[in-house]
C-alpha cells in the first residue's frame, strides 16, 4: 500500500489521536452509556488501520512491534479473568465490589450508580480488544505483503 | 469454600484459562508450552470425571454465573430464571466425560505430532478454545449461550483446519466448514430469537416448562433441528465432514469428532428436554430416523471406495453418526407412549447414549492411529502403504482393536450398542435393522480392505525406514484403547453405570426443568 | 401492520443473504452475504426487543418515560456482532490465502477437494 497524498496525512496527524481518545472515553463510560469494552476497542483499533491507509504498510510496520498488541491481548484477557475468579467462593462473576443502590443514594454522592467489576471488566475487555483487532489489522495486511514480496515458506517452518 | 459446587464453572475456567495464558506461555519454550496444553487437557479431564461423579450422586448440578450463590437461580421476586445458568445433569456430564478424554488424548498426541511446525503458541490458545467451547455447549443451560459456545468452537475450528496453511487443500476445506457452519449458526441465533420473542425467556428449562407448540414453535423446530443435524454431518448436509477431518492436523481431527458429537448432544437437548412430549407428531422423530438411516448408508458406501486413510475414516463417521440418530430418533418416536417406552424405546435411547460414547472413543482412536502412519510414513494414500505392521507393532494392534470396535465385532463395545439398536429398531419396523445390518458389514469390508492393504501385505522398499512413533503419541492412543478396552470387557458395568443414568436423564424432561425451576430459595 | 415492517426486511435481507452464499460464484461476494445474512439476523433480534415509545434501558438515564426497550435482545446482538467480526475476519484471511494458493477467487476453479 502506497502513502497517501500530504493532505490525507496532515489530517490523519491530527485527528487520528482523538479516535483513542474517543475510544477510551466510550470504554470508560462503559457501564453507564451504551457502549462499552468491544464498542469502544474497536473505536481504538482504527486508530492502526487510519495510520495503515495514510502512510502506507511499509512505514507503520516499521514503527510498530506486534509483540505490544500481543502483550495488550493477553494482558486484557487476564484482568477479566481475574476478575471473574475473584468472584469465588459467591460465585464465578460475581460482582464483589457492588454497592446496593439504597446505599449509594443515602450517602447522596451523584446519580450514576457503582456499577462494581462491570466498570473494570469493561476497561479489560476494551484493552483485549483493542489490542486483539490491531494485531488482526496488521496481521492481515502483513499476509498481503508475504505474498507479494516473498515466498511463503519461509514463514511457516513446516516440512513437506 | 466446596469446590464440588463449582465444578460446572471450574470445567470451563481451566481450558479457557488455558487458551489465554498460552500466548505466555509459549514465550517460555517448546517445554512450557507443551507442559501446559497437557495439563490443562489432563486437569479438564479430572474435572469432568469429579462432574460426573457429582450428578450421579447429588443429581442434577446446575451453576448461577455472577450470582450471589451459586444455586440462587431465582432470585427473590422473579418468577423466572435470570442471569447465565449452566445446567448439568447425567447426560451432559457423560459427554463431557467423553470430549475430556478426547480432549486429552489429542493433546498429548499432538505434543510430538507438531513439533516440527512453528506458531505452536496460536496452536495451543486454539485447541483450549476449542475445548471450552465444546465442552460449553454440553454444559449450558441457555439456549443463547448454546450459540455461543458454538460459535466459539467453530471459529477455533476454522483456524484448526486450517492451521496448514500452506497446504491448499486445508485452506479449502476450512471456507467450506466456515460457509456452511456460519448459515447453520445464523439458523439457529434466529431460532434463539424467535424462542425468546414468543417467551421472553432464554433459559432450556424455563422455555420447556411452558412450550406449546404453534406454528412458531414447528419453524424454529426445523431450524434447530436442521441447522444441528447439519453440524454434526448427516447425509444431505455432509461434504464438509471428510475435508474438514481430513485437512486437519490429526490431534485436531480426533477433537473435531467430539465436538461434532456436542452438536448432537444440543439436537438430542432441543428434542427431548425444551420439546419432549409436547412435539406432539411423528414428524421430527422420522425425520431423524430418515436422516439417521441415509447417513448410515451413503456414507459407507462413499467410504469403501476412497483411498485416502483419514477421507476413508471421514465418511465413516457419517454412516456412524447415523446409528444415533437412529438409536435417538427411535426413542423420540414413542417418547409419549409408556408401553412402548419401556418395551423398546428406552433399550434404544440406551442404545444411541452408549453409541455416542464408543463411536468418540474408537473413532478418535482410528484418526490417531492414521495420524501416526502419516507421521511414521509421511503419506496419505492407501496404495503406497504396506507391511507396517512388523514396522509399527503397537499402532496396529491398537487400530486392529478399534477398527474391530467400530465394525461391531462381538466382544467389543460397538457390538453391544449396536446390538442394542438392532434391536430396538426391528421392533419399529424391520427395514431399520436391516439397513443397519448392512451398514456394518459394508464397514467389516471397508477396514479389512484398510487393513490388508496398510499393515500387511509385502513391504514396500519405500518404508524401509520406518519407525514406531513417540512414546506421548503412543500414549495418547493407549488412553483411548484402554476406554475402548474397559468398556468391552466390563459391558453390564458400563451399561448401568455409565450410560442407563445418561439415557434415564435424557427421557427425564420434567427433572431437568424442575432443577432450575424448583430450585430457587 | 407497519409494525412488522421490520420483519419483512429481516426476511428479505435474510433470503439475499442465502441466495448470495449460494448463487454467486466470487468469494468476495459470498464473504459479504454471509455478513448480510448476520446483519438480517441482527436487525431481527433487535426489532424484537423495540416496545413503541421506550426508551434506553438505563434506570437513572430514561428520564420521564416508563416504558423501556428489552435490554436483553441488545445484549444478543452485541454479541453476535463480535462473532460476526471474528468470522468476518477469517473469512477474509482465509480468501487472501485461496488467491495466494490457487491465483483465483472463482468457486468453480478451486475445487482440488472432491469425492
Amino acid at each position: 500500500m502506497r502513502p497517501l497524498s500530504v493532505v490525507v496525512r496532515t489530517g490523519c496527524d491530527i485527528f487520528a489521536w482523538f479516535l483513542v481518545i474517543f475510544g477510551a472515553s466510550i470504554i470508560i463510560h462503559g457501564d453507564v452509556t451504551p457502549g462499552g469494552g468491544f464498542q469502544g476497542g474497536a473505536v481504538v483499533a482504527t486508530f492502526i488501520s487510519l495510520l495503515l491507509v495514510a502512510y502506507g504498510g511499509k512505514k507503520v510496520l516499521s514503527w510498530v512491534r506486534l509483540n505490544i498488541f500481543n502483550s495488550l491481548l493477553v494482558f486484557g484477557l487476564m484482568l477479566f479473568f481475574l476478575l471473574g475468579i475473584m468472584g469465588f467462593p459467591n460465585s464465578f462473576f460475581y460482582n464483589f465490589l457492588a454497592i446496593p443502590h439504597e446505599v449509594v443514594q443515602a450517602s447522596g454522592h451523584g446519580v450514576i450508580p457503582p456499577s462494581g467489576t462491570i466498570a473494570l471488566m469493561d476497561i479489560a475487555v476494551g484493552i483485549e480488544v483493542a489490542g486483539g483487532l490491531s494485531l488482526i489489522v496488521l496481521s492481515m495486511f502483513r499476509g498481503i505483503r508475504i505474498f507479494r514480496e516473498g515466498p511463503m515458506e519461509e514463514e511457516l517452518g513446516h516440512d513437506r | 469454600m466446596n469446590w464440588n459446587e463449582h465444578l460446572p464453572a471450574l470445567i470451563l475456567i481451566i481450558p479457557l484459562f488455558g487458551a489465554f495464558i498460552a500466548p505466555v506461555c509459549s514465550l517460555g519454550g517448546k517445554t512450557a508450552r507443551n507442559i501446559l496444553l497437557v495439563a490443562i487437557s489432563f486437569l479438564t479431564l479430572i474435572v469432568a470425571f469429579m462432574l460426573w461423579r457429582h450428578v450421579l450422586a447429588n443429581g442434577i448440578s446446575y451453576y448461577v454465573m455472577g450470582g450471589d450463590k451459586f444455586n440462587l437461580s431465582l432470585p427473590s421476586g422473579m418468577a423466572l430464571p435470570v442471569r447465565i445458568i449452566l445446567e448439568v445433569d447425567a447426560f451432559s456430564a457423560f459427554m463431557a466425560l467423553c470430549g475430556a478424554i478426547v480432549s486429552f488424548a489429542g493433546a498429548l498426541f499432538s505434543v510430538n505430532y507438531m513439533n516440527r511446525f512453528t506458531g505452536m503458541g496460536r496452536f495451543v490458545s486454539l485447541y483450549c478454545l476449542l475445548t471450552a467451547g465444546m465442552i460449553g455447549m454440553m454444559v449450558t443451560g441457555d439456549i443463547f449461550n448454546f450459540f455461543i459456545f458454538i460459535e466459539i468452537s467453530s471459529i477455533a475450528s476454522f483456524g484448526l483446519i486450517a492451521f496448514w496453511r500452506d497446504k491448499p487443500t486445508a485452506i479449502e476445506a476450512s471456507f467450506k466448514y466456515a460457509l456452511i457452519s456460519q448459515v447453520g449458526s445464523m439458523f439457529i441465533l434466529i431460532a434463539a430469537g424467535a424462542l425468546y420473542g414468543r417467551y421472553n425467556m432464554l433459559n432450556m428449562a424455563a422455555i420447556g416448562s411452558v412450550l406449546k407448540m404453534g406454528s412458531m414453535e414447528k419453524l424454529v423446530l426445523v431450524f434447530l433441528v436442521g441447522s444441528l443435524a447439519m453440524k454434526c454431518g448427516t447425509f444431505p448436509m455432509h461434504m464438509w465432514l471428510p475435508d474438514a477431518y481430513a485437512e486437519a492436523p490429526t490431534g485436531v481431527t480426533c477433537l473435531l469428532v467430539a465436538v461434532s458429537q456436542a452438536s448432537l448432544y444440543g439436537l438430542m437437548r432441543v428434542c427431548f428436554s425444551i420439546y419432549g412430549a409436547t412435539m406432539g407428531s411423528s414428524f421430527i422423530p422420522w425425520m431423524l430416523i430418515v436422516f439417521g438411516l441415509a447417513s448410515m448408508f451413503f456414507g459407507v458406501s462413499m467410504a469403501v471406495v476412497q483411498h485416502e486413510i483419514k477421507r476413508l475414516m471421514g465418511y465413516h463417521s457419517v454412516s456412524q453418526v447415523g446409528y444415533m440418530l437412529l438409536g435417538l430418533g427411535v426413542g423420540l418416536l414413542v417418547l409419549d407412549d409408556a408401553r412402548a417406552m419401556a418395551d423398546y424405546g428406552f433399550t434404544a435411547i440406551k442404545g444411541g447414549v452408549f453409541h455416542i460414547f464408543n463411536y468418540t472413543m474408537y473413532k478418535a482412536l482410528l484418526f490417531l492411529t492414521a495420524g501416526a502412519i502419516y507421521y511414521a510414513t509421511g503419506k496419505k494414500d492407501l496404495n503406497e502403504m504396506g507391511g507396517l505392521a512388523r514396522r509399527m507393532p503397537y499402532t496396529t494392534f491398537m487400530f486392529v482393536i478399534a477398527a474391530a470396535a467400530i465394525s461391531g465385532l462381538p466382544p467389543f463395545n460397538g457390538f453391544v450398542s449396536k446390538l442394542l439398536i438392532y434391536e430396538s429398531s426391528f421392533a419399529v419396523h424391520p427395514f431399520l435393522a436391516v439397513v443397519a445390518l448392512v451398514t456394518s458389514v459394508l464397514t467389516l469390508a471397508s477396514f479389512v480392505k484398510v487393513f490388508q492393504t496398510a499393515f500387511l501385505g509385502p513391504e514396500k522398499s519405500s518404508l524401509a525406514k520406518v519407525q514406531e512413533v513417540p512414546a506421548a503419541m503412543l500414549i495418547g492412543m493407549v488412553v483411548l484403547t484402554a476406554a475402548i478396552l474397559g468398556a468391552s470387557l466390563f459391558p453390564s458395568w458400563t451399561l448401568s453405570t455409565l450410560v442407563e443414568p445418561a439415557a434415564r436423564a435424557l427421557v427425564d424432561q420434567s427433572g431437568y426443568i424442575g432443577a432450575i425451576l424448583g430450585g430457587g430459595m | 401492520m407497519i409494525g412488522n415492517a421490520p420483519f419483512f426486511v429481516v426476511g428479505v435481507l435474510f433470503l439475499m443473504g442465502l441466495l448470495g452464499i449460494f448463487m454467486t460464484k466470487n468469494l468476495i461476494k459470498i464473504a459479504i452475504a454471509v455478513s448480510i445474512l448476520g446483519s438480517s439476523v441482527n436487525i431481527f433480534l433487535v426489532a424484537l426487543g423495540y416496545r413503541t415509545g421506550g426508551t434506553i434501558p438505563v434506570h437513572f438515564l430514561a428520564g420521564e418515560g416508563s416504558t423501556m426497550v428489552m435490554p436483553t435482545p441488545q445484549a444478543m446482538t452485541l454479541t453476535a456482532i463480535v462473532i460476526a467480526l471474528a468470522t468476518t475476519a477469517l473469512l477474509l484471511s482465509l480468501i487472501m490465502l485461496v488467491w495466494r494458493h490457487y491465483g483465483t477467487i472463482d468457486v468453480d476453479e478451486i475445487r482440488r477437494l472432491r469425492g
